[in-house]
């Protein structure tokens, strides 16, 4: 028994490099790793080929041109004089305004659309089952041109909103108007107007904003304080004071005193000579692809929230209300943080979905960063590789933003297991 | 206690009362009504609702439906005939523009002669999928390819198939059917030729290429059958480097000299003939087919322990995921000429159906990969105690039930793509949805009409997606192991 020690190991020999596990995978590994290098360089060097045979070369040096084209909707000031780089700015931006009105919208679709088809109500959850089997099932660029024909050819021109028995009216009040060529939303206007904060490259946030964001993100940390205050002494003594009210009061007063201090109101658009003024003018195309991408991805959201709902087994619902639960805190504290576990996941993916298939704008005229950098200025500079590679690099990075963004969300709601 | 009951009228009722109606609240259609629709306040709420939103569809779009044309030359002769027929002022659907331009709908702009041709690939299509997709359903099974013999052949006559291919599609799908009763899986061998024969019949050109792409695997098989008593290593790097070597050196030159000696030539067709749902089924089947083992491929080389590998597999599937299909295929079209050797200038359609492949491969892996980390690790455990090798492991325990968990992520992602297939618009070819439309649109007899190429182009994709999703249910019933 005293010679049982492990066997020395056998002497090296090549091909162990192939028939030893040890080894294998190295060999393995160092093989993939020449044929990807061989690969790499294959591909660069028939691009510097290329490249060279066509008398180009590969330098960004064109996003500092004049741009020379106009872009129908910008959020921030642009002309035809600015340079490719603020052109393609102002496209990302613009993206990005579909994409975070998109996600929104879509959420609330989805939420509701995947609670009303669990609904008892038979004719509610048949109409939701065919609203979600309609829209899942039908391609997407079908539905935002459907949506944008529904705006160019239905909707009436901004003058049949004129006089005294116009053809056509306004809805929600007289506030919005839904024209061929625009809708006409109402603006915020102030009264009080405390000037902008110039940020430079004439990019401007009014003060106002300013403030009420300040005013936002400090109550919401005032709540989580009282949050807090109210876990404590629910500690010491076993009862939990009332905070609904001051957690109420901190999100909305100061917010309302903002309002009353700037005068705050809507200006609604109205028909002055052949086009609505006042308001604001928002391009059709924005608000097809909107419509179209929030009841598009609404329908994928709804069956991940239905999946995510019947995944929280009914035991738990019937636990929390036989431990005494009011339905509320049922919900709070023992069906959504279950159920959110696995809805997260599939939603960051939609939400990722939504922002790519944005890029359809394409299809309706709304200048996105398709349709700024990988459009327009692709085909004026004729710089192929470079828009293209740098669009790509941007949807990649505001992927993966979106995508940590939502993991640290996942990770705080996810089950904490050993 | 007997006492108690000595002086009552002993009476029991010796026969049972017939039993009485429901009262008229709990039976039937009343009941049903207050159960599922009037249950209380909120659900009486919503089912006005519902009721206003269908009445509200209906009184809208009913009379178009209703009022519907399909025989008509021109959108102003449909409109005249709706005129007559339903008053002046009245509405209508003019469904006289999908019978005129199904044709194009169908073929694009493919040759008229030769429509048959796509049809006999799409009906050889079932043949080769029969024996993959209802393997274990002997009833479907007959009557999917007892359906599609009897329409391709129908269709191949009354589109003027050559006598010499009608029978030989007559004899391929009733001999397939033949051999689908007495053995399905020989019908395998027809599934693997399928996609060499279905490119040349679509493309057509000289039959040698296809077969010499063929000679290639065979040739690497006989270098394995010769080297294997050798050195089981060499023989299986000479059976992947010799197919490759034949394919990069010599299988252009052999088919032409094979096609100089003799001819097997059909007319050839050009990408740019393609269109309609011709050309979305044919991106679309070539993407599942090659995506769906690209996927697999990806999905364990991320499972890998080996850091090489998973690196690259993951920075591969996150690149794919993190940019739109459109920048993708725009990369084909306009990229990929400088990132191959000057000179070389590939098909469009091909190129298309590269980035697709590999837009969905990388979602593939995603959804497989699930599949992988769902399963319980005592599987793989089990598979290393039988002392199988990791591609014997992967193949009999693991992959069998990992990608039976993940089917409905994978039909999913299939159907994901194939109404992604619309995408190729962008990039200058002929789909159903917006290019065809616009070309429809085009000419001066349809100038204007907006809702029925869409409603129509919209329910075909319904059928097929719709389709594929009942199909991944049954699927998943069928292949169910546990007892629930």
């Amino acid at each position: 028994m005293t010679d049982m020690s492990a066997p020395a190991n056998p002497p090296f020999r090549p091909s162990m490099l192939i028939y030893d596990r040890r080894y294998r995978s190295m060999t393995f590994q160092v093989i993939v790793f020449i044929l990807v290098m061989a690969l790499a360089w294959w591909l660069v060097n028939n691009t510097i080929r290329n490249l060279a045979a066509l008398g180009k070369d590969f330098n960004f040096g064109f996003l500092w041109q004049r741009a020379g084209y106009d872009i129908p909707q910008t959020p921030i000031p642009y002309t035809s004089d600015d340079t490719h780089f603020r052109a393609a700015v102002v496209g990302l931006l613009n993206t990005l305004i579909v994409s975070i009105l998109g996600c929104i919208a879509a959420t609330f679709v989805g939420i509701i659309a995947g609670v009303a088809r669990l609904s008892n109500n038979w004719l509610i959850a048949r109409l939701m089952t065919v609203y979600v089997e309609a829209f899942r099932n039908v391609p997407l660029l079908l539905w935002i041109l459907i949506v944008f024909a529904v705006f160019t050819e239905i909707m009436p021109p901004p003058n049949a909103f004129r006089g005294d028995d116009p053809a056509a009216s306004m809805i929600l009040f007289d506030h919005v108007a839904l024209t061929n060529r625009y809708t006409a939303i109402p603006t915020l206007a102030m009264t009080n107007d405390p000037g902008s904060l110039d940020l430079g490259a004439r990019i401007t946030f009014n003060w106002a904003t300013i403030a009420f964001v300040l005013v936002l993100i400090g109550g919401w940390f005032v709540r989580r304080m009282i949050g807090a205050w109210a876990q404590r002494v629910q500690d010491q003594t076993g009862s939990r004071p009332t905070t609904w009210w001051m957690s109420l009061a901190v999100m909305t007063v100061p917010s309302l005193l903002l309002i009353w201090f700037f005068g705050l109101h809507f200006e609604a658009p109205e028909l002055r000579g052949f086009n609505f003024a006042g308001g604001l003018n928002v391009q059709n195309g924005l608000v097809a692809l909107w419509l179209a991408l929030t009841l598009y991805t609404g329908a994928f959201i709804a069956e991940i929230v239905r999946a995510g709902i019947l995944a929280v087994s009914r035991g738990q619902s019937e636990a929390a209300f036989a431990l005494g639960l009011r339905p509320g805190r049922t919900m709070n504290l023992v069906i959504l943080p279950q159920a959110l576990r696995v809805i997260i996941p599939p939603l960051i993916s939609q939400y990722l979905n939504l922002m790519k298939n944005s890029s359809l704008a394409i299809a309706v005229g709304y200048m996105d960063i398709k349709g700024t950098l990988g459009g327009t200025t692709l085909n004026q500079t004729g710089r192929e590789l470079e828009s293209i590679v740098l669009m790509m690099g941007v949807y990649l990075v505001l992927s993966l933003i979106i995508s940590a963004g939502m993991n640290v969300f996942n990770s705080r709601v996810k089950l904490k297991e050993r | 206690m007997s006492d108690t009951h000595a002086q009552t009228v002993p009476f029991v009722r010796d026969t049972m009362l017939p039993a009485a109606e429901p009262p008229i609240r709990e039976a039937g259609a009343v009941r049903w009504l207050r159960e599922n629709l009037f249950s209380g306040p909120v659900n009486t709420v919503l089912t006005i609702l519902g009721v206003l939103v269908v009445w509200f569809l209906v009184s809208h779009f009913w009379d178009w439906f209703a009022h519907s044309v399909w025989n008509a030359g021109s959108l102003s002769e449909c409109r005249q005939i709706i005129a007559e027929r339903w008053g002046e002022g009245a509405r209508g659907a003019c469904w006289a523009v999908i019978r005129e331009r199904w044709n194009q709908y169908t073929y694009g702009f493919y040759p008229s002669e030769l429509y048959w041709r796509p049809t006999m690939a799409f009906g050889l299509l079932f043949l080769a999928l029969a024996p993959v997709l209802f393997s274990e359903a002997p009833g479907i099974r007959r009557i999917v390819l007892g359906t599609t013999t009897v329409l391709t052949l129908g269709l191949m006559v009354a589109l003027g198939a050559p006598a010499a291919w009608l029978v030989f599609a007559a004899v391929v799908l009733i001999g397939g059917l033949v051999i689908s009763e007495r053995q399905v899986s020989l019908l395998l061998v027809f599934s693997i030729l399928y996609p060499l024969m279905g490119v040349w019949f679509l493309w057509g050109g000289s039959a040698w290429g296809p077969i010499m792409v063929l000679v290639g695997p065979v040739l690497g098989w006989i270098a394995w059958r010769v080297l294997h008593p050798v050195s089981s290593l060499v023989a299986i790097i000479a059976a992947l480097v010799i197919p490759l070597l034949w394919w990069i050196g010599y299988a252009g030159e052999a088919a032409r000299d094979a096609e100089g000696i003799l001819s097997l030539s059909i007319p050839a067709v050009a990408s740019d003939r393609f269109g309609g749902f011709l050309l979305s089924i044919t991106i679309g089947i070539a993407g599942i087919a090659l995506s769906l083992p690209l996927g697999i491929v990806l999905a364990l080389a991320r499972r890998s322990d080996m850091f090489l590998v998973k690196s690259l597999a993951v920075i591969f599937i996150e690149f794919i995921r993190g940019v739109p299909l459109i920048a993708l295929l725009f990369v084909a079209s306009l990229l990929l000429n400088y990132f191959l050797p000057p000179g070389t200038n590939f098909d469009i359609i091909l190129r298309v159906i590269i980035m697709v492949t590999l837009f969905s491969a990388a979602y593939m892996a995603e959804v497989i990969r699930g599949g992988l980390a769902a399963l319980p690790k005592g599987q793989y455990e089990a598979a290393d105690a039988l002392g199988l090798d990791y591609w014997k492991a992967q193949r009999l325990i693991v992959l069998p039930q990992a990608l039976k968990i993940s089917i409905p992520g994978i039909v999913s992602t299939f159907i994901g793509m194939f109404k992604d297939t619309t995408l190729v618009t962008f990039v200058g070819l002929y789909d159903p949805l917006k290019s065809m439309s616009d070309a429809v649109r085009a000419s001066t007899s349809w100038k204007g009409i907006y809702w029925e190429p869409y409603i129509f182009v919209g329910f075909i994709f319904f059928l097929i997606c719709f389709g594929m999703s009942r199909y991944s249910m049954y699927l998943e019933r069928r292949l169910a192991r546990d007892h629930r």
